[in-house]
């Protein structure tokens, strides 16, 4: 059977592709917004029975990340699960569909007093993209990123079957924990459809402490704040190249605790450079995410985020993102073209792999991606490979998109 | 053949290569070998090498490849669930002696240790520098690292901090195929599939880890523990709720029963408040000006909850006094029954009062006591089937309990295991937890690590999947194929 009329054949609403669904420039033939997670499984199945190429999407923010698309033969979109299934405030916890925006779970459990603890760095994020990209802001420091805090599961494997891994409580060891393999996969293991969260109480007070060194002043004030014992939410930088480098701390607790750590924090950086507290932060990556700019993220061991911060902005990159926990992002300057990009990321792998980190190229236009190695050297290849082939053994989900042509 | 053959192989292989006392094929002394913590399991292993480094470990598997043979990885023994339980005809590969501290960078808040390093040794190297190593399971005075990677272990503070999962930043392992492999990075976030987050809590089934980069945490600069007494579980489980629901996230609440206090005061006088029937041991920690805040406030929503008697721990010394009751709880059981089953099963917190009241119920049917013990702030319950071996029909009415409160916790939404991993005794149970395609579905990563099946066969899962034989998986692309499409890549 045709694929169309196989999915039509099952009640999923389907269409032809148009321009306007054309992941990384390339139009899918065929466009399905199946309503449930029986719907997604129909869908694969019939998918892998036409030998459709196969890309998820939510809500198309982050699509070009990763490696140049294939061409598509069909666009699974969730736009059409956005259901919340359950919140327990009581027990911290949430499930909610794939496609459902971040920011939608966060407007529900703002009334509770509760939130997902994550930042959402891409606006108009769904919980499924959340997943996919490990996409992560400046409270991961606190909180840690979707791999932390994913309970539980469900997935559809390219085949059509249906699996879950995790469950509803926090404290959960039985069975394999497929909630990591999938967070962070871009969409190429499975397709998730269910996601349970834990969650954490929405603090009732918050501050920054904000403060701008001199770029060679930045490695003492990193190493400084990060021995101090305030148990800060988020430790942030912003390095523009050639400029002064400001550094944000943020404190989240109680009404009673956070005047006082605030002024503690303050006191740790007064000493040593001038406080600013009126600078703005609410946090964007440093390169717009339309495809227009080319974004990094950099890691590295905590001890040489000052290291890498001076490499990259000595190269032309402004660098900006998590000094407390060695996670950055760096935007190319808008003329860099694919010689200047790949000489950039060729001096800052080495660099970051000499201290215990890497460089990806998260988003940029396609020429570039094409053009470069968007993922760099990964340990643990051909294991990762395997895994590819045992869960989806026909290539169906994102070819070529991942880490070593996975 | 016979089975002694391969094993045979094996020790000449390993006796080769090896000092001779590293390889053990004694009856008497194999014997030594044959339980970790679950007691009751019992099995001797075929042979037992003493592994001192990677290079023995590799050696070890490959031996066990080149034969077919399955092995089990073993740190102190000290599993509840008898993840380390040895294979008949496999060998044991023994990490205990593996056990250096490799570096410590209190800048980076990273440690890399052998994985035979004991859990506590990891604090006690970096305290000083102010920084410590986070889960904190019950055993952490002798259980080992890489046990701890092996079960995901958690422990009282994980509450707050996460379990071994959220800790371990990158493992050298040697996986079943005889390869050596690094999975994660040094920095979070490795690209590529998180192999090392599915390696973390797969017992021993994915491979053995053979060195492990760990996470430290900045000493909390204050730690405030109490100890409050309610006249019954009911009223500290109000406490609990009313504690988080006031948005506090304390780095651990426990809870035992009256059954549990009796053993603990039995057996190391903790001289909890006289006349519980619960009591509930509260952890704050974390910048001063926070801990205090919600102190007063733990304190008071205790006090609202009927606590009778809080006592707020003035130093160290008290502080260990109040935890010394909770961590000698598991033991203690001993001194008011002959034998009990220790359960693992975990719970959505608001589900507590009725689970206990479930519990009595079927602890009373079948004649059995039932002590709890339990780390109340994530729902994790450690019930205690308290029976005399020596009663006929006592032991099967207690395994029976056991199961039935496994099935309660399903029935609430929950897990059968919290912390203490499925191994040996809990495989039968995943049935009820997952469907068949589930089970199937994560053996596909058990067949991506292990083609073979020769790592820890017979844990976690209760019928083992052929990879890649089995029907209604590999659809489209024959193994034959893959090989052609490897030029895709």
């Amino acid at each position: 059977m045709d694929l169309l009329e196989d999915l039509r054949s099952h009640d999923i609403d389907v269409r032809a592709g148009t321009s306007d669904d054309a992941v990384d420039g390339r139009v899918p033939r065929l466009v399905a917004r199946p309503a449930s997670t029986e719907q997604v499984a129909a869908t694969m199945r019939a998918a892998h029975a036409a030998g459709a190429v196969t890309v998820v999407r939510g809500n198309g923010t982050k699509l070009r990340w990763g490696a140049p698309a294939p061409e598509l033969d069909l666009l699974l979109d969730l736009g059409g699960m956005q259901q919340l299934l359950e919140h327990q405030p009581g027990d911290l916890i949430v499930r909610a569909e794939a496609g459902m925006p971040l920011a939608d779970l966060q407007e529900h459990l703002r009334s509770s007093g509760q939130r997902l603890g994550v930042d959402e760095p891409v606006a108009g994020t769904t919980l499924g993209g959340l997943i996919a990209s490990n996409a992560s802001g400046p409270r991961r420091l606190h909180t840690g990123t979707a791999r932390d805090l994913l309970i539980g599961v469900t997935i559809v494997l390219a085949d059509g079957t249906i699996a879950h891994s995790g469950g509803k409580v926090v404290k959960n060891v039985a069975g394999y924990d497929l909630c990591k393999l999938m967070t962070g996969s871009f969409g190429t293991l499975a397709v998730v459809t269910e996601a349970t969260f834990r969650l954490h109480p929405t603090p009732a007070a918050s501050g920054w402490a904000t403060v701008q060194v001199a770029p060679d002043q930045l490695e003492p004030m990193l190493e400084r704040l990060c021995r101090t014992q305030l148990a800060p939410a988020a430790l942030e930088i912003d390095a523009p190249p050639g400029e002064s480098v400001t550094i944000g701390t943020l404190i989240e607790g109680t009404v009673a605790g956070v005047p006082g750590r605030l002024a503690a924090a303050r006191a740790e950086i007064a000493d040593h450079a001038e406080l600013r507290d009126d600078l703005d932060w609410p946090w964007r990556y440093p390169f717009s995410t339309d495809g227009t700019q080319s974004g990094l993220k950099i890691t590295c061991r905590l001890g040489a985020v000052a290291t890498l911060t001076a490499a990259a902005t000595n190269l032309g990159l402004h660098v900006r993102g998590s000094a407390g926990t060695g996670v950055l992002y760096a935007a190319a300057p808008s003329a860099a073209g694919p010689a200047d990009l790949a000489d950039a990321l060729t001096s800052l792998r080495a660099l970051a792999a000499d201290h215990g980190g890497s460089v990806v190229v998260l988003d940029a236009p396609r020429e570039l991606r094409g053009a470069v190695d968007v993922w760099g050297p990964v340990p643990a290849t051909a294991i990762m490979r395997r895994l590819k082939e045992q869960f989806d053994p026909a290539r169906l989900l994102a070819p070529g998109r991942f880490v070593g042509g996975i | 053949m016979t089975q002694a053959a391969p094993i045979t192989a094996v020790a000449a292989r390993l006796r080769s290569a090896l000092p001779a006392d590293a390889v053990i094929d004694d009856p008497t002394r194999l014997a030594t070998y044959d339980c970790d913590g679950l007691l009751h399991y019992r099995v001797s292993p075929a042979l037992v090498v003493l592994a001192g480094s990677a290079d023995d470990v590799q050696l070890a598997v490959r031996a066990c490849v080149e034969q077919d043979v399955p092995f089990v990885a073993r740190g102190s023994g000290t599993g509840l669930s008898g993840g380390a339980l040895p294979h008949a005809d496999g060998v044991l590969i023994v990490m205990s002696g593996f056990r250096e501290i490799r570096e410590v960078s209190p800048r980076d808040q990273r440690a890399v240790v052998d994985p035979g390093v004991i859990n506590l040794a990891v604090s006690g190297r970096t305290r000083p520098d102010g920084y410590y190593f986070a889960p904190d399971p019950s055993s952490q005075q002798i259980c080992t690292i890489g046990g701890n990677v092996a079960e995901n272990s958690g422990g009282a503070h994980c509450l707050k901090y996460g379990f071994t999962a959220t800790h371990v930043l990158a493992a050298d392992v040697v996986t079943p195929d005889g390869e050596r492999t690094t999975l994660g990075t040094t920095a979070p976030d490795a690209p590529g599939y998180d192999v090392l987050g599915a390696f973390v809590g797969s017992e021993g089934t994915l491979g053995i880890a053979t060195e492990v980069t760990v996470r430290l945490l900045r000493n909390p600069q204050s730690v405030q523990t109490f100890l409050a007494g309610f006249a019954d579980c009911n009223a500290a489980g109000a406490a609990v709720s009313a504690i988080i629901g006031a948005g506090i996230v304390p780095a651990a609440i426990e809870m035992m029963d009256a059954l549990a206090i009796e053993a603990a005061e039995a057996a190391v006088s903790c001289n909890y408040p006289p006349g519980a029937g619960g009591v509930l041991v509260v952890e704050l920690d974390g910048p001063e000006h926070e801990v205090e805040a919600e102190l007063a406030a733990a304190e008071h929503h205790c006090q609202e909850a009927g606590a009778f008697e809080i006592r707020v721990a003035a130093d160290d010394a008290e502080r260990q006094a109040i935890w010394r009751g909770r961590k000698s709880a598991f033991a203690a059981v001993g001194r008011i029954s002959p034998d009990y089953i220790v359960q693992d099963g975990v719970i959505p917190r608001t589900a507590l009062p009725e689970v206990l009241r479930q519990m009595d119920e079927l602890a009373a049917e079948r004649g059995v006591r039932v002590a709890n013990v339990f780390h109340a702030g994530d729902g994790n319950l450690h019930p205690l089937v308290l029976f005399d071996e020596k009663v006929p029909g006592q032991g099967d009415a207690a395994e029976d309990a056991s199961g039935a409160i496994l099935d309660l916790c399903l029935a609430h939404g929950g897990s059968i295991t919290g912390e203490h991993g499925v191994g040996s005794d809990k495989a039968k149970h995943m049935p009820k937890m997952f469907t068949d395609d589930d089970l199937d579905t994560m053996q596909l990563v058990r067949c991506a690590f292990d083609p073979q099946g020769i790592s820890n066969p017979g844990k976690v899962f209760p019928t083992p999947r052929l990879c890649g034989e089995v029907p209604g998986k590999r659809k489209a692309a024959h193994p034959a194929q893959q090989a052609g499409l490897g030029e895709v890549f």
